[in-house]
């Protein structure tokens, strides 16, 4: 048995696969943010499994991102070239929000504990001014003095020539074994002083944090008779081991959602759909991704919070503050605008009946009847009167329109949100949404699929079997994965193939190095390499992928023009005729990327669905009043877990499950297909 | 209203605008070739009416101090283009005719919807170089912006779709580095048509009748919401004067003089004692001071949506005697940053006055733009253009923040690791500026100190700031920041511009060093209310020094609080 775990700040998901017996469990239980390991036990309790019977634990964990977000990490220190140490609280010079000249900024490592040493290595790679290791081993003492459990060694240029970086951390690492020491360049070998400072600050912040919580977890589990390596998944979709995770915490921000994206680009591909635009929506936020002809489109990297950079290859997540529990209220403008502030746990919605006086997505969903009054995720039962009357007093009043219209209103506004979110990720980089099918999870997604099928042209809306529990579940059946980048930042006319073919051979060297060492049965391993180029004097930079083997840099030149052709909508006609002048610039080739991913064993996933024999008239719960094209219809109810494969559902029709609710309006249909996904069409 | 708009259309509707702007403002800085447009955002986009010009949207990450001047660049092209058709293209950068300075190329596409003209959609990016005596634009010296470099009315960069191949001969035969140059051409034009692909969709899905009627309502709701945030302001007249060091020419400070009338829900807003148009390039265009004005009270106001409702409740006397509506030939490379900026700190120090409650003290006013261009013997010729961070003013919320990006911008500094491997520099310190900030209970931010070492070849450097005699102000009690202070060292020895902040062609040799020393924000309130705990915390921080901690906050510092000063 495999286990899947997704250790969120509010439940724990469990995700458990039996390839032998071809079963597949799940579980949601409430997370214990005190000791996150209690959660763990309580969830395989809950489904009867012994840990000594897994063979493998794969996690997602907020652990890093919620010690940076709650400013809760370690204590650490700063050691910089002498006149920088400020780089990482000056940052790039911006403010918090673009109009108002409020707000402050805290750095994760105040000034005091930032020290500097005098070195110097210019652009080009070369010692200018050697290291002085007796002030490096000075400010080091004087941060041990200070109690500092990391400390980040960042040097100008050290992309260039990481040399006096590496000496500095082994000279520290000798003198003090159990000091936890990051060097900037062997975090992030990338240009940009303050990103790659603040990337390797991030690591070193919440390192000894992610290192306590993998030895207690992992010792945990050890007493409880689970013996194998416990891994962990990492922000671009892949896991490593516990001493990998170590390494780099900074890794894992992203962990749960990007294991949510790995399951949907698995799940999706079983129903023979490999171009996907996935909207994961919770309870706070909503998180959009791509993924394309069965990969998830990568980003270079994601803020934080203001000011918190981290540059690493993740998976591409843009997040909104756009969910169940979005506030809707009405602007000094007397416009209706729904987030991105939320209700949160507490009090939550108002149909929770818990003090909530703002009305919420959820509430408007609940007072159009869209969810079942009985089925809520905690449990108890929702106040759609309450919910009802809030509405009508807060917005509907104001804004001259009846209740249902004003519940109507929130969600076409939180839908027109999701869209914009959609657009930004899909056209605006150059993906017609018209080729892809719309994948639908989170406790609040599903009840959004008919609206934003329609409004966002996709093909097809696919609604997972357990769209509650993808995260754990993408845990279960991630592979190892590991990313290598180098920065070359040269001219293509002065290079040679043989030059940037054995920069990849040393990357994926060091990648299968890498999975060798960790203690996981593998089938196979894929590589993959990419390139990111520009033309001359730009900033920006396109990535395009490279062919295994042979490399010719004309080639190269070439996939470039043409890709960047495609992205800035060349086929539409938008450059007007100007980008024949493109072709007389030169083309730099900035970075080489090389991705190793160990393949652990694919599973087929119709194979691990629960058999599904009853006829579809016991899915049917009844009839249920729901508000829809603009008036109240009764409406058909099923339970999700009773349609069998081959359903057909018309709607308008309200799909229940434990975890969430599908709403089918007049204009769709649905079918439950082979793998278990009920595919969502416009009728 | 019997047709009046449904909330629900509104509201998506006018997400649906930003979405668009937006989009273009992301196009043109993935495809710039200017660093200020792509890593520093120094451009923005939006959409203009058909008749007027008035601003539809601008996008909500667009440089501020475009949002009212792009109104004026749309109307140039209405007024002087007769035969405006589908597929034509405008470039213009004149500063009289709705500009900034002349490093603010605008291009202005009219926009057709089904053979009709339905808006104009416009952008601006700041080139880092635009032809003028001296790399960069940045001419201190110039008495004409003839010296400031190429000037251009509406041209048709395209007419009919057809590239006028003539048009972009002279601008490209007329700029340093011209082959960057041209793909800011094509990042600019590429981004226009991007916009208007989507703004045909908006328009297909909504039909162009309820589009404009929600664009109507939304400006009519804008120009309530500001109305509303002026009627909560105690009526009648506030003053306040602020101070420019020098044109760069003559050595003498000139003034703008605010006489800010509060009257219901309207404000005139009165400059005409200001001083006269001065010989050197701190004047200022129409647009540029009236673009101050707004953003002043954006900062104030931030929910106010801009677009031509939220202007209306302003009048305006802003007379040609003045050096804020600068008339042909005078010179005004340092109207958009400099100019503008002070222009922003008299209505935060007016308003501030009349809203204590929503007070700023003074932000360091100043960007110290930087172009310096040589030839390096390693990498051939070249042009960089930066500006310099520094602090905000204590505020009714928060400390003032440590080197805020410009208030009239968004840009943010580009990598010192980027610099040095494109040019021929070598960085000696970036750092908080200690002290800069003025002491209060809420203190001022910091500003930088930003110091470089030419390293191969010669170069010119040209240096546009302010700030070098008078400081960003406190408020209710809490001090001025330190102003800024520029410092050459040429063949070994120190040199310090006449104008304190403002120099051309300064040539310097490899070894030569210039360190730029930023003025921090003023303090809010009175310093010795600051509770000693978050003194200490300041002391320990190094934000400044036993002397102030004791002179202006009235602590002693204890030992056991913080550590002892090495010196």
């Amino acid at each position: 048995m495999i286990g899947g775990f997704d250790i969120g700040g509010t439940y724990t998901d469990i995700v458990i696969l039996d390839p032998a017996s071809r079963t597949l469990r799940t579980g949601k239980v409430g997370s214990t943010p005190g000791d996150p390991s209690e959660g763990f036990l309580e969830g395989l309790i809950s489904l009867a499994v012994d840990p000594a019977d897994l063979q493998l634990v794969i996690h997602g964990t907020t652990v890093a991102t919620n010690a940076i977000l709650e400013r809760n990490g370690c204590k650490c220190g700063l050691i910089a070239t002498k006149g920088f140490r400020d780089i990482l609280e000056l940052r790039r010079r911006d403010r918090p929000h673009l109009y108002g000249l409020t707000g402050d900024y805290r750095p994760l490592i105040p000034r005091y504990q930032r020290l500097e040493v005098t070195e110097r290595i210019s652009a080009e790679g070369e010692v200018v001014t050697p290291l002085n290791e007796d002030e490096l081993i000075s400010a080091a003492e004087n941060l041990v003095a200070e109690e500092v459990e990391a400390v980040v060694v960042s040097f100008l240029n050290s992309y260039a020539n990481p040399a006096h970086e590496q000496h500095a951390r082994t000279l520290l690492r000798q003198r003090w074994p159990d000091l936890f020491v990051v060097a900037s360049s062997e975090v992030l070998p990338l240009f940009r002083e303050f990103e790659r400072t603040s990337t390797a600050v991030v690591n070193a912040y919440v390192q000894p944090v992610m290192s306590r919580y993998l030895t207690r977890l992992h010792g945990y589990l050890s007493e409880k008779g689970y013996d194998r390596e416990l891994l962990v998944m990492q922000s671009n979709g892949g896991t490593v081991g516990a001493v990998s995770a170590r390494e780099r915490p900074v890794n894992t921000i992203l962990s749960g959602p990007a294991a949510g994206v790995i399951a949907a680009a698995e799940i999706a591909m079983e129903s023979g759909f490999r171009n996907l635009i996935n909207y994961d929506m919770g309870g706070t936020s909503l998180d959009v991704s791509l993924v394309v002809e069965g990969k998830p489109v990568f980003s270079s990297g994601r803020e934080i919070e203001f000011g918190i950079p981290v540059m690493l290859s993740m998976i591409d997540i843009q997040t909104v503050g756009a969910g169940g529990g979005s506030i809707a209220r009405i602007d000094e403008g007397g416009i209706l605008q729904v987030g991105p502030k939320s209700a949160g746990a507490e009090p939550g919605p108002i149909c929770y009946g818990r003090g909530g006086e703002d009305p919420t997505v959820t509430d408007a969903q609940a007072v159009l009847g869209r969810i079942n009054p009985y089925y809520r995720i905690a449990g108890g039962s929702l106040d759609v009167e309450l919910a009802s009357q809030g509405i009508a007093k807060v917005l509907g009043e104001p804004l001259g329109l009846s209740t249902e219209a004003a519940a109507e209103a929130v969600l076409a506004v939180a839908a027109n949100r999701t869209i914009g979110s959609i657009r930004r990720i899909s056209i605006d980089r150059g993906y017609d949404p018209r080729d892809f099918a719309l994948f639908s999870f989170g406790g609040a997604g599903p009840l959004f699929i008919s609206h934003l099928l329609r409004e966002t042209g996709a093909q097809i809306g696919l609604a997972p079997c357990y769209p509650g529990v993808l995260s754990a579940w993408g845990c279960a059946i991630a592979n190892l994965q590991r990313d290598y980048v180098a920065m070359v930042n040269r001219r293509l006319t002065d290079l040679t193939s043989d030059e940037v073919i054995a920069q990849l051979e040393a990357q994926q060297a060091e990648g299968e190095h890498f999975l060798n060492q960790e203690k996981v049965a593998l089938s196979r391993i894929h590589v993959l390499r990419e390139a990111e180029l520009s033309y001359e004097g730009q900033t920006h930079q396109l990535r395009i992928g490279l062919p295994a083997g042979d490399l010719s840099l004309p080639g190269i030149r070439a996939a470039f023009h043409d890709a960047y052709l495609e992205r800035f909508g060349a086929s539409r006609d938008q450059f007007c005729g100007l980008d024949t002048l493109l072709e007389e610039l030169p083309v730099r080739l900035m970075n080489l990327r090389t991705t190793v991913i160990g393949v652990r064993s694919e599973y087929a996933m119709k194979d691990l669905m629960p058999s599904r024999q009853k006829p579809p008239d016991q899915a049917f719960k009844g009839m249920r009043r729901v508000w829809s094209g603009g008036e109240w219809t009764e409406c058909p109810t099923y339970e999700r877990a009773a349609l069998s494969s081959g359903s057909e559902l018309k709607g308008p029709a309200v799909i229940e499950q434990h975890d969430t609710t599908v709403w089918l309006d007049d204009s769709t249909q649905a079918q439950v297909d082979g793998a278990g996904n009920l595919v969502v069409r416009l009728l | 209203m019997a047709d009046r708009i449904d909330p629900l259309t509104l509201a998506v509707i006018r997400g649906s605008l930003e979405q668009v702007a937006d989009e273009m403002d992301a196009t043109l800085e993935r495809m710039a070739f200017s660093p200020v447009i792509s890593d520093g955002f120094d451009r923005a986009s939006g959409i203009y009416d058909k008749e007027n010009g008035e601003v539809i949207i601008q996008g909500p990450r667009g440089l501020p101090n475009f949002i009212y001047v792009m109104e004026h660049t749309v109307r140039s092209v209405i007024g002087r283009i007769a035969d405006i058709a589908p597929g034509d293209v405008y470039i213009v950068n004149d500063p009289y005719l709705g500009g900034t300075h002349l490093m603010d190329v605008k291009m202005v596409k009219p926009y057709f919807h089904r053979g009709e003209l339905t808006a104009f959609l416009a952008n601006s990016g700041h080139w880092p170089d635009i032809g003028g005596r001296v790399p960069g634009g940045f001419s201190t010296h110039a008495t004409e912006i003839y010296q400031e470099g190429l000037r251009l009315p509406p041209l048709a960069l395209f007419k009919r779709g057809t590239l006028n191949q003539e048009v972009l001969d002279i601008i490209l035969h007329n700029v340093r580095v011209p082959r960057e140059r041209q793909g800011d051409i094509i990042a600019q034009v590429t981004s226009l048509h991007a916009g208007a692909e989507k703004l045909t969709q908006l328009i297909d899905r909504h039909g162009r009748d309820t589009l404009f009627r929600a664009i109507d309502e939304l400006s009519d709701r804008s120009e309530r919401l500001m109305r509303a945030h002026i009627e909560a302001i105690p009526d009648g007249t506030y003053t306040f004067q602020e101070h420019i060091d020098s044109d760069g020419v003559d050595w003498a400070p000139l003034t703008i003089d605010l006489r800010l009338t509060i009257d219901g829900s309207s404000v005139h807003v009165d400059l005409a004692n200001s001083s006269p148009p001065c010989r050197g390039p701190l004047n200022s265009v129409l647009s540029t001071t009236m673009a101050g004005v707004f953003i002043g009270f954006k900062h104030v106001f931030p929910d106010v949506p801009i677009n031509a409702g939220c202007f209306r409740p302003f009048t305006f006397d802003i007379p040609t005697t003045t050096f804020l509506n600068a008339q042909e030939p005078r010179p005004v490379s340092g109207c958009a940053a400099e100019v503008c900026q002070r222009m922003i700190d008299v209505i935060l120090g007016a308003l501030g006055q009349a809203l204590p409650e929503k007070a700023y003290a003074g932000p360091m006013g100043t960007v110290t733009n930087l172009a310096v261009g040589g030839n390096d013997p390693l990498r051939g010729y070249y042009v960089f253009y930066s500006f310099i961070g520094g602090g905000y003013g204590g505020n009714y919320l928060t400390d003032g923040l440590i080197n805020g990006n410009p208030t009239l911008a968004v840009a943010r500094t580009q990598a010192l690791e980027i610099f040095e491997s494109h040019y021929p520099v070598l960085f000696r310190q970036y750092a908080i500026r200690e002290d800069s900030g003025g002491a209060g209970l809420r203190r001022g931010g910091l500003g930088v100190v930003f110091e470089f070492e030419l390293r191969r070849g010669d170069a010119s450097a040209s240096l546009l700031g302010d700030r070098g005699r008078f400081q960003p102000f406190g408020v209710f009690g809490g001090k001025p920041a330190q102003s800024a202070r520029h410092t050459f060292v040429l063949g070994g020895r120190e040199y310090t511009p006449e104008h304190l902040t403002k120099d051309e062609g300064v040539s310097m040799s490899a070894g030569d060093v210039l360190r730029l020393e930023t003025p921090g924000g003023g303090g809010f309130g009175d310093p010795r209310k600051r509770s000693p705990d978050l003194v200490a915390e300041d002391l320990k921080l190094g934000y400044y020094h036993r002397q102030t901690a004791e002179k202006e906050y009235g602590v002693v510092p204890s030992d056991g609080n913080s550590k002892p000063d090495s010196d």
